[in-house]
């Protein structure tokens, strides 16, 4: 373990490392259900830079966190990964075994998930989890595993005392911060979260989440963060990206997304978003929901509930246009029209 | 531990239940039963035989109920069962003392055994899911529950006890040897078990695999399983650690309530077997009206299950720290 | 007994309430019987319970003798004349064996019946009403459900000789019924906070109505889940207690035959048949319900439905997961 400390620094000082540490390719997966296939995730592409802060958001079933597990190749049946590719640091994960796939789980690639409640196992103390994915590589000595543990504990402010606690003895934002504990065990090089703040209270998100973007610049790994809270995350994310039943609908930094969203969807969930400043303005929300995504609509899945839908929306497929330094995928914004004309 | 402390407090309450209701039953009856035993036996039994089973079934006697009830209490907790009307003049506890072994052996063993093995057969079978174990045994072994405890002893009894001659199939023993504790003896005992043991695992094993089965599929669907998966543990360790030891537990209250099932099995097992256990025995009590026999072994039988019960609360407790602290 | 998890995406469970608004208990049978068509295990369940169902309807169809006519040779094996032969007391086996499907039936499903019945009101009452009410009745239930049932269901029936069949199904259902009540109480419970019944609580309907049309429609999963198992556990029960000669010994019935068997000791006789055949009638019975429970328990909880075995070695490891992942 004194070697990975010593890694961190260099990294820390001597810069990031090059190459983007994740590219997800054509990404699908379907559930196979009794009323037909469900494309749940459809064709999903992005690049992740190492180091970089990444937000998806979306509403509920719009396949963010179906996305996410593809990607760490955790999906159950009846999920199904239908296609596409997730070069991982170079190495395609999809066409890899579970034994081969082991080596990289956890120690470059950690996954915090939404419910901490759901996700520790509740019949063992939280130290005998982080032994656990030590022991599983190669980390044998007790000394080394007790002085790890006690130092991701303290990394995110919580008594060593508790390595000896259940998940159930212990309040909800602290067990939130001992999974992220968890997954820093290794100081991976990515970690991908599942809503991890969802179930906190609004001051306690907001320190979990300057906590995590503190951990980030300190140790220097990728986060891929899913979350249907699109203004908590743009305070700490570098890039944004905005899903709709399953598709990408925009995606760029930040600030670009956020200040001037393109997509008519993007648009409609921030004025969802009531601004404690400025003037009033009537809140509107995005009629209608989502589609049925065991048989989506023939053209832009967004057509039914857009309120500039045209008729060539509904004709055929929408592919992502580049506006700018942002992918939309809007016909009229692809083709020069802003999203409010 | 205060749930530990409450489980306790129900096994005393619902002890008191059971010896209450053994008391109250005959005398519940429409004509107390008693009444027509006493006539039964009249002139074949002392007057000081009678006037017990007067006094033990409240037939004729001066006392109010209140009474009749503390003398029954006083007389079990003083181990006084009363006298056998089968085995006259032997008393009813010295009767069950000769018999409490072999099913204790017979029907103790084989459930902790069908319990033991079914939980991990269910395991893999849920473990490996679409592999042959778990297209094959959920249908077999659903059939087989419903199969009753008897039909599976006649037939063992006809194809390896008849036919081909391979074991004995009456009796927990040559009636013609006494018990001792000689090597011999024993050999002869465990060979006159096996199949009743037999019968008993075949048709009591598919509930286990099947209840085990479906709450690891459950259980395997929980979140902390597919964290287990995130951290790259190995496939052994995950259906153990993770999702065995969890999916146990509600099995566990599961066996609990099972026991008193189990109970009445091994009865129809010991009847067909005519294995001299307790089972036997109360269908014998049965056959002779022997109502101070046959209170004293469903007394008997109502306790080993509150037993079983508790136990199976303690495992809980020290398996499962929720318990534990939530009390 | 049913688990009521959440479905896979899109598909609620039959029978089960969605928020919002409650699954009528009509929609719910619909759907159960198009499940039951295709799933292979309810479908031979049903089958089985249909033939057995039509013996004791029609008896007389399929079996021309008189079950407890004693004019026949005594011990005769399988025949033309007498397809499982005859008793030793020359009734033709056959006959019995199909006449006595009615009795048998009756117990199975008149019991299951009641003991639902019984559960339903006893769970319910107990997990809705709660308090003091929840505390005296789960009591009840509880020791109920802890007391071995079939030595006290001996002890009751041999103070009453001569029992009859209403007798006996009302023993088995007040013995019966708790485990059943002890589930329904603890699903009541869990769904007694919802939101849809605190609308209702608001809008100003009385407890009845709460109970009959909100409460017990979302539970029909549950309902036939536990019918189901009292009705394998009650013919097993019914037939165990007449093989100890605790029934009417006259009456004709699967369990009365093996007691008749086993008093002629008809296995040490070679008089296979009488002594095999209501066993296997019994274990054919109880295997139909069940499989119909088993099957129930797919349909209402789909991570339980049967992943096909594939010769899948030789692909890749991407198409191997993909085959795996197939439900059915």
């Amino acid at each position: 373990m004194r070697t990975g400390q010593t890694e961190q620094l260099d990294v820390g000082l001597a810069g990031r490392k090059t190459g983007p540490v994740l590219e997800v390719r054509d990404l699908s997966v379907c559930y196979q259900t009794k009323r037909g296939t469900v494309r749940a995730v459809e064709d999903v592409s992005f690049d992740l830079a190492s180091g970089e802060f990444l937000g998806i958001v979306g509403e509920s079933g719009c396949g963010k966190s179906t996305l996410l597990f593809a990607i760490a190749q955790l999906l159950s049946p009846p999920a199904v990964l239908d296609g596409g590719s997730v070069t991982f640091q170079g190495t395609d994960l999809v066409n890899l075994t579970e034994d081969q796939l082991a080596s990289i789980r956890w120690k470059k690639l950690s996954v915090v998930m939404q419910s901490a409640m759901n996700a520790l196992n509740p019949v063992k103390t939280i130290g005998a989890q982080f032994t656990d994915a030590m022991r599983a590589h190669g980390v044998r000595s007790k000394e080394e595993i007790t002085q790890r543990s006690v130092e991701v504990l303290r990394m995110v402010g919580i008594d060593p005392v508790h390595l000896n606690s259940y998940a159930h003895q212990l309040s909800g934002g602290m067990r939130q911060r001992s999974m992220i504990a968890m997954a820093l065990l290794f100081t991976p090089d990515l970690v991908i979260m599942d809503e991890p703040t969802s179930a906190l209270d609004v001051v306690a998100q907001r320190s979990l989440m300057i906590q995590i973007k503190e951990l980030q610049q300190q140790l220097g790994f990728a986060i891929i963060f899913v979350t249907h809270d699109m203004s908590l995350v743009s305070h700490f994310s570098d890039r944004l990206m905005v899903m709709y039943a399953g598709q990408v609908a925009e995606l760029g930094s930040t600030r670009s997304v956020f200040d001037s969203p393109r997509h008519p969807y993007s648009v409609g969930l921030l004025d969802a978003f009531p601004s404690i400043r400025g003037p009033k303005v009537p809140l509107t929300g995005i009629p209608g929901s989502p589609p049925d995504l065991a048989r989506p609509p023939e053209g832009c899945r967004f057509a039914p509930r857009c309120p500039q839908v045209q008729d060539r929306c509904k004709e055929a497929p929408v592919r992502l246009y580049h506006v700018e330094d942002v992918l939309v995928r809007c016909i009229r914004v692809g083709n020069g029209v802003g999203p409010g004309d | 531990m205060r749930f530990l402390l409450r489980r306790a407090a129900f096994f005393v309450l619902t002890l008191w239940a059971c010896v209450t209701l053994n008391f109250l039953l005959p005398r519940l009856m429409p004509g107390n039963p008693a009444i027509a035993l006493l006539a039964k036996f009249h002139g074949r039994l002392s007057p000081v035989a009678l006037k017990a089973i007067e006094i033990a079934f409240g037939v004729n006697t001066k006392q109010n109920l209140a009474a009749q009830y503390i003398g029954y209490l006083h007389d079990l907790v003083t181990g006084n069962l009363g006298t056998s009307l089968t085995f006259f003049p032997t008393p009813v506890s010295v009767v069950i003392r000769g018999a409490i072994l072999y099913t204790l052996g017979l029907v103790g063993v084989t459930t902790i055994l069908a319990f033991i093995l079914g939980t991990l057969i269910g395991i893999v079978g849920a473990w490996r899911r679409g592999g042959w174990l778990d297209s094959i045994l959920p249908p077999v072994f659903v059939i087989t529950s419903a199969i009753p405890y008897f039909w599976v002893g006649m037939l063992l009894i006809l194809v390896f006890g008849i036919q081909l001659h391979w074991f004995p199939y009456d009796f927990a023993y040559d009636p013609s040897l006494s018990p001792s504790l000689s090597p011999s003896f024993i050999g002869n005992v465990i060979e006159h078990s096996i199949l009743p043991a037999v019968a008993i695992l075949i048709t009591s094993i598919g509930g286990w695999i099947l209840t085990m089965r479906n709450t690891m599929i459950t259980t395997l669907a929980e979140d902390y399983v597919k964290m287990a998966r995130a951290k790259g543990l190995s496939g052994r360790r995950i259906m153990l650690d993770y999702a065995a030891r969890n999916a146990i537990l509600p099995n566990l209250s599961g066996f609990a309530m099972s026991v008193g099932f189990i109970v009445s099995g091994a009865v129809l097992v010991e009847f067909v077997f005519n294995y001299n256990g307790l089972g036997y025995l109360l269908v014998q009590a049965l056959d002779a009206e022997d109502y101070p026999l046959m209170q004293a072994l469903f007394l008997l039988i109502t306790v080993a299950v509150l037993v079983a019960i508790l136990l199976a609360d303690i495992v809980t407790a020290i398996l499962d720290p929720r318990t534990r602290s939530a009390g | 007994m049913a688990i009521l998890t959440g479905a896979a995406l899109g598909e609620p469970a039959p029978g089960v309430a969605q928020p919002g608004g409650q699954a009528h208990a009509g929609q719910a049978i619909a759907r159960i019987w198009r499940a039951i068509r295709s799933n292979k295990k309810a479908f031979a369940g049903a089958v089985l319970l249909a033939i057995f169902t039509f013996l004791a309807i029609f008896p007389w169809a399929i079996a021309r003798d008189n079950p407890q006519a004693e004019i026949y040779g005594r011990s005769l094996g399988p025949s033309a004349a007498h397809w499982l032969g005859t008793t030793s007391y020359g009734q033709d086996l056959f006959a019995q064996a199909v006449w006595g499907t009615r009795e048998t039936l009756i117990i199975a499903v008149v019991s299951g019946a009641l003991s639902t019945f019984l559960s339903v009101i006893m769970g319910l009452a107990a997990g809705y009403l709660g308090g003091t009410w929840d505390a005296v009745l789960n009591f009840i239930t509880d020791v109920l459900l802890v007391v071995p049932t079939f030595p006290l269901l001996i002890i009751i029936v041999a103070y009453l000789p001569g029992i009859g069949v209403p007798g006996l199904i009302a023993v088995l259902v007040v013995t019966g019924y708790s485990y059943g009540a002890r589930q329904l109480r603890a699903q009541t419970l869990s769904i007694r906070s919802r939101d849809y019944l605190e609308a209702a609580r608001v809008r100003g309907e009385r407890s009845i109505y709460v109970i009959m049309v909100e409460i017990i429609p979302s539970m029909t999963s549950l309902i036939v889940a536990t019918f189901l198992g009292t009705a394998v556990y009650n013919v097993l029960a019914a037939a165990g207690l007449q093989f100890l000669g605790l029934g009417n010994p006259d009456s004709v019935s699967w369990g009365t035959m093996l007691y008749w068997a086993q008093n002629n000791e008809a296995l040490q006789t070679d008089q296979y048949m009488w002594a095999l055949i209501p066993g296997a009638l019994i274990g054919l019975l109880g295997a139909a319900f069940a499989l119909l429970n088993y099957a129930f328990d797919e349909i209402s909880n789909p991570a339980l439905a049967r992943v096909p075995i594939t010769r899948t070695r030789h692909l890749n490891p991407v198409m191997r997961r993909l085959s795996a992942n197939r439900a059915d």
